[in-house]
């Protein structure tokens, strides 16, 4: 399965760090995804070289993540395609559970 | 009070806030149109032409908005000032008269700071002294509610700012219509929670959201923008108007709460540390969302400063690859341009994007210099006769770049004053 399957996702840029938001479709998934996607994982998943940190809000069944040093210097001077890190959420959403 | 947002970027559609203005029944319609760097850009513009420096597209939002709007009672409230906030009104002032209408347009200015900054201090992100990082250009405080009041006390049908925080800009037409005090910390976490919901426009009515198959979003192609009727508590329901595209839910709401936070326990803000932890986002009808929960602490003692500075020139260009063994050429292209410009010491990447069979080199540098950044570009044209066999469709573009850094003020160095400009096309 696919974390795509059971969730969605936001991501967010402030200079060099990325913020992805996850959420379940389903609220009765939330424990799952707190089990499964833990900040390691998603650091390996998505290969970003900083420490990522994340941030558990049950009120709201999300996770946040926040990804330093993710995004190559960030929106002005990174020098990749996707300079604020935008497919990051999608590529997130890759990630096999 | 009813508050809308018409804009969530600079480079934004105009129609859904001449839609909301027309039959949102606001009391404020907000356009943020300035992103991290896109205040950097307008000084570059205004170094060329001190009458420049605006947004670019202010003319051709406000030319169908505010007809719109003054015929409404809507005001209007933006920070489409970018660099040049007086500038902003003055053009605002001449299209008003050339459309024959009457309104006062207050201008608020204070944000740039660029004469009493320390430049030797570090920067927030990487500790290096602000003047170290490139030639500044540019450096503007994150101004608060505090700012807009006095504006807005003029009975203006138009403010404009140069950079605020983009919640703020919300916050402060509804602390001035329910009269909220700014240090009730509650109302202005709420305030603050629902100014960030609207920010972004669009990306909380279903823009930015869509994935067929499993985020479905109706008739996208005619996305209406958000409106947040609010409560003198604090509390709203977000909404959008019937007849628009898109979609208002507990999903589209909780995606935007969290949107580019870093800390969900302290989201600072010129106006108060807002913890998102307790909200609550429920939905009460279809396309209406109820929100609650913010909690507020007391704001920070010092504002936000956002320096540009010339960060140099960025080259990128691509080639194209196709057929048998695609992939292979454009890594080999990919090797040829990068040993040629070894010994340059530019930071340089090179990607090859697409599938096996058809794919395209894409390299990307920058440089200090624009003749070095041309350099890059050469290297990649010259493919066509010097490197693997079928390149095609070479395209290459170098423009400066104004990087950010960010640092703090105390609050007390920052003034800001309103000036107010009368247009009365309606007797010319």
């Amino acid at each position: 399965m696919l974390l795509h399957d059971i969730a969605h996702c936001r991501a967010g840029d402030k200079g060099d760090t990325s913020t992805l938001s996850l959420f379940p479709h389903r609220d009765e998934d939330y424990d799952l995804l707190v089990r499964e996607v833990t900040a390691d994982r998603v650091r390996e998943h998505l290969a970003v070289r900083g420490e990522v940190r994340r941030w558990e809000l049950p009120n709201l069944r999300a996770l946040q993540f926040t990804c330093h040093r993710a995004l190559e210097g960030g929106v002005t001077t990174s020098l990749a395609l996707d300079t604020h890190g935008k497919t990051l959420s999608s590529r997130l959403l890759a990630m096999r559970l | 009070m009813r508050i809308g947002s018409g804009a969530g970027f600079a480079g934004d559609r105009i129609e859904p806030a001449v839609q909301l203005a027309a039959r949102g029944e606001l009391d404020d319609l907000v356009l943020e149109c300035l992103a991290e760097r896109t205040i950097a850009l307008g000084q570059q513009r205004r170094l060329r032409d001190p009458a420049l420096g605006h947004d670019p597209r202010l003319r051709a939002r406000f030319r169908p908005l505010l007809p719109v709007a003054i015929g409404n009672g809507v005001r209007v409230v933006t920070n489409m000032g970018s660099a040049n906030p007086l500038a902003a009104g003055e053009t605002t002032r001449d299209l008003l008269v050339e459309s024959g209408l009457r309104g006062r347009i207050a201008v608020v200015t204070g944000d740039d700071v660029l004469d009493r900054l320390d430049l030797r201090e570090p920067a927030l992100e990487d500790g290096i002294a602000l003047a170290a990082h490139g030639e500044v250009v540019s450096a503007n405080a994150y101004l608060g509610a505090e700012a807009l009041l006095p504006a807005l006390d003029t009975g203006a049908d138009v403010v404009l700012t140069g950079r605020v925080a983009d919640p703020s800009l919300f916050l402060a037409p509804m602390a001035h219509r329910l009269g909220w005090d700014l240090d009730d910390w509650p109302r202005m976490a709420a305030g603050t929670l629902v100014g960030h919901l609207l920010e972004c426009a669009g990306q909380v009515t279903g823009g930015y959201f869509a994935d067929p198959g499993a985020k479905e979003v109706p008739d996208l192609a005619n996305l209406g923008f958000p409106y947040a009727a609010v409560e003198s508590d604090g509390t709203a329901v977000i909404g959008k108007l019937p007849d628009t595209g898109g979609l208002v839910s507990t999903a589209t709401v909780r995606e935007q709460l969290l949107y580019e936070v870093t800390d969900p326990a302290g989201y600072r803000t010129p106006d108060v540390v807002l913890d998102f932890r307790e909200v609550r986002a429920e939905q009460v009808a279809a396309d209406r969302v109820r929100i609650s929960g913010a909690v507020g602490r007391p704001r920070p003692e010092e504002l936000k400063v956002s320096v540009g500075y010339r960060a140099g020139h960025r080259a990128e260009c691509g080639i194209s690859y196709a057929g048998p063994n695609a992939d292979r050429r454009a890594r080999l292209a990919a090797d040829i341009v990068t040993t040629r410009l070894r010994g340059t010491g530019l930071r340089i990447r090179a990607d090859v994007l697409g599938r096996a069979d058809e794919c395209r080199l894409r390299v990307a540098a920058l440089a200090p210099d624009p003749e070095l950044a041309d350099l890059v570009c050469h290297e990649v044209e010259s493919l066509y006769t010097n490197g693997p066999a079928g390149g095609g469709g070479v395209r290459t573009d170098v423009r400066e770049v104004i990087g950010i850094v960010s640092t703090l003020i105390p609050r007390t160095e920052v003034e800001t004053r309103v000036t107010v400009l009368e247009a009365d096309g309606a007797a010319a």
